[in-house]
């Protein structure tokens, strides 16, 4: 009976070696075509012109190294022999029910205590205020792309005209901090709607690629309108935030005076701090809230088939333009208080680069979710941070190596990895926005995505 | 039939070189079940969508009397306002429910405007006024009768796209009638369903009419289900009008019958009488 099974188990066993081997294998060619070329070949200047020199021992090693890992982890960690995962998985509402109840209180309270815990410093402090920037930034950009389903690759416009718009208004009119950052949400609000008329009957890629254009073109506006906006030179010298009126200057009728305390510069940021934290925390509540009313379910359901809603006597393109003025308008309120937070802004600041991250940061969030999206802006913020501090890899390559050149490398394998893991982002349940009994997550099979 | 909720007149549909339908002139009556059938290709679902706004006839005029004595002219209007002012709500042949939410949210889309008027375009929705709160619970139960007509209360919480196929059909209908049509447009609703799950269709359809004072307009293939609930019927074929009557009428017409067989009766006995002499040794 034993003899029998051991029979039947080692061809298989043998089999899984071969399979492992010859993946491994096909993976190492695949490697040797691409690194041929890349790693393989370098031009030399010399005094004559360019020659070519060949490093084909490096080719080798890469082609090694993809041998070695792909067959390790076919070998051992992709054992097809085993049970799938699917039948374990519990279930979605449960994973979210401890994510929220757990998670988000102890995020909350990081976030309220991070500036007086004493291992905080300015550094620290200004990684804060950038990852709560972000946080807002995406919890705006959620309502376009996770509630409405409409793919924005040029949020950085609304980011921007948040921006310029505080600059200007506070810089020409005088205007405090407070009086300005809704008027800059405002118009930031018309820009969005501006956008959204002409897209309005696009969808999916079509859409990312007019908004994309979007993007570009108020960078280019921003950059040439040279009497209006400055031009390269950008804005400078954006009147500092006050509290309610003290400035944080050191003298007579400054904050630190009128409260007593000894001067320090760490005391605007501090105020910056939790400014940025009462405007994301705004923004979450207002669009968790929306969510729940009658236009938010109408954005779900608009994601979900838009030819449905329009038999349901849903205004479509009021819907639509709903979603891109009030995601624009979070990107303006973030816009302004970047504004004011640097004193100094340029069309540099508001590239391509900027929207594809706050698109990562939803699409790696899980779209729709708002803590998956907290986590991710945590994650991205700070993992780009993290990759700026890596001198200590020069102790393993050499003082020659350059770390910062290996950031966004980095940064790509990572986003990669979680793809992979997790393809739908951290979150992929949806919860109801309202139930008759009992609330249960909605798994992402079922979610559309708008792209239709 | 002097009390029609719809009046279509010379409907033309043209695509290009294809006519779809072609010089269509039918009513239906208020408070009835009107079925358009026919082969398939015969221009039923385009009628649908000239109807419903999802398209801009070539030619003709769709008019609608709602019990108010308003009326309006749909070939005009888009197709959200069609749904919205003139009180038309429809189903799809291919079901399209909101896959990723929930029966239950699935219905309270279904009131959006209503709901829209009482949050006060969002503003009041946003500060928690009263008058919202209570027209949410009210939505909440209209969702509520709505998934115990359709035996779905059960399954309220569980996403539309979980529900098995004939659920599927019958909550797009609980859907169509959250929206308080006076016209409700259903696009072969018992496609696809088994005999069981046919019945509870027809029951549901029976409950809606003796109860709601709604008509209907029925595209339909299964003949057990149009000659069992309609009033009236209204083939098609190649795009155009071939009869307009009772189910008994429409049953022994000769053209339907060559419609849908391919030619009449006495052909095929021709037909056959000629292959036997044929044959005969």
């Amino acid at each position: 009976m034993s003899a029998s099974a051991d029979a039947v188990a080692r061809p298989a066993t043998r089999s899984r070696l071969g399979h492992a081997l010859r993946d491994a294998l096909l993976m190492a060619l695949v490697a040797l075509a691409l690194f041929g070329p890349l790693l393989g070949l370098k031009t030399v200047p010399v005094t004559a012109g360019l020659v070519l020199e060949s490093r084909w021992h490096l080719v080798a090693a890469a082609a090694a190294i993809v041998f070695a890992g792909r067959f390790l982890l076919r070998y051992l960690v992709w054992r097809t022999d085993r049970p799938s995962g699917k039948a374990a998985r519990p279930a979605a509402g449960v994973a979210r029910g401890w994510l929220g109840k757990t998670l988000a209180p102890a995020l909350l309270l990081t976030a309220l205590a991070w500036p007086v815990l004493p291992t905080t410093d300015r550094y620290l402090l200004d990684i804060g205020i950038l990852m709560l920037t972000y946080m807002m930034l995406a919890w705006g950009l959620n309502v376009v792309v996770g509630l409405a389903g409409l793919l924005d690759l040029g949020y950085v416009a609304f980011y921007a005209v948040g921006a310029y718009s505080y600059a200007l208004l506070a810089q020409h009119f005088g205007w405090s901090f407070w009086i300005c950052l809704p008027l800059a949400g405002i118009l930031t609000a018309f820009a969005g709607i501006l956008l959204g008329f002409p897209v309005l009957r696009l969808r999916g890629d079509y859409l990312a690629i007019v908004t994309l254009a979007f993007g570009e073109i108020i960078r280019l506006i921003l950059l040439n309108w040279y009497e209006f906006t400055g031009g390269p030179n950008g804005i400078s010298g954006i009147p500092r935030p006050s509290f309610f009126g003290l400035p944080f200057t050191g003298g007579e009728g400054g904050f630190a005076a009128a409260f007593g305390l000894e001067h320090s510069p760490l005391h605007r940021i501090v105020f910056l701090y939790y400014v940025v934290l009462g405007l994301a925390l705004a923004t979450l509540a207002f669009t968790v809230r929306l969510r729940r009313l009658p236009v938010g379910m109408a954005w779900e359901a608009l994601r979900e088939d838009e030819i449905a809603c329009r038999s349901l006597g849903i205004n479509t393109r009021n819907t639509k333009l709903t979603a891109f003025a009030i995601g624009a308008m979070f990107g303006g309120f973030a816009g302004s208080f970047f504004a004011t937070r640097q004193g100094f802004i340029s069309p540099e600041s508001f590239v391509f680069m900027e929207s594809a991250l706050i698109l990562a940061i939803v699409v790696l969030g899980g779209l729709g979710s708002q803590i998956g999206i907290a986590v991710a802006a945590l994650v991205m913020i700070g993992g780009i941070e993290l990759l700026r501090n890596l001198a200590w890899l020069k102790a393993v390559f050499g003082p020659d190596f350059d770390p910062s050149l290996y950031r966004m490398l980095l940064f790509g394998l990572a986003m990669v990895t979680i793809m992979v893991w997790k393809p739908r982002g951290l979150v992929s349940t949806r919860m109801p926005s309202i139930q008759l009994a009992q609330r249960k997550g909605i798994g992402a099979d079922l979610v559309g995505q708008g792209r239709g | 039939m002097s009390d029609a909720i719809l009046t279509v007149e010379h409907l033309t549909m043209r695509f290009g070189g294809v006519m779809a339908v072609s010089d269509l002139s039918f009513q239906a009556r208020r408070g009835a079940i009107t079925a358009i059938i026919g082969p398939n290709g015969a221009g039923k679902t385009t009628v649908f969508n000239c109807i419903t706004g999802f398209y801009r006839p070539t030619e003709g005029m769709v008019r609608l009397r709602l019990r108010s004595g308003e009326t309006f002219l749909l070939e005009r209007l888009p197709d959200h306002e069609i749904a919205r002012t003139a009180r038309v709500a429809r189903t799809f042949q291919s079901v399209r429910l909101f896959a990723g939410m929930t029966a239950l949210e699935n219905l309270m889309v279904a009131q959006h405007n209503a709901l829209m008027r009482a949050s006060l375009w969002t503003v009041g929705g946003v500060l928690g006024l009263p008058g919202f709160r209570a027209a949410r619970a009210a939505a909440v139960e209209r969702a509520r009768y709505w998934l115990e007509q359709a035996g779905l209360i059960g399954r309220a919480d569980d996403p539309a796209g979980d529900l098995p196929y004939g659920a599927q059909r019958r909550l797009e209908i609980a859907r169509a009638m959250c929206a308080e049509p006076q016209l409700l447009c259903l696009d072969e609703p018992a496609a696809g369903l088994n005999p069981r799950e046919s019945a509870e269709l027809t029951a549901l359809l029976d409950r809606i009419r003796a109860q709601h004072a709604v008509s209907i307009l029925l595209i339909e293939h299964d003949m057990s289900v149009v000659m069992e609930i309609s009033d009236a019927i209204v083939v098609l074929d190649y795009g155009e009008k071939i009869a307009d009557g009772t189910p008994a009428q429409v049953r022994d017409d000769s053209r339907v019958i060559a419609a849908y067989l391919g030619v009449a009766d006495e052909e095929v006995e021709a037909v056959e009488h000629a292959l036997q002499a044929g044959t005969a040794p």
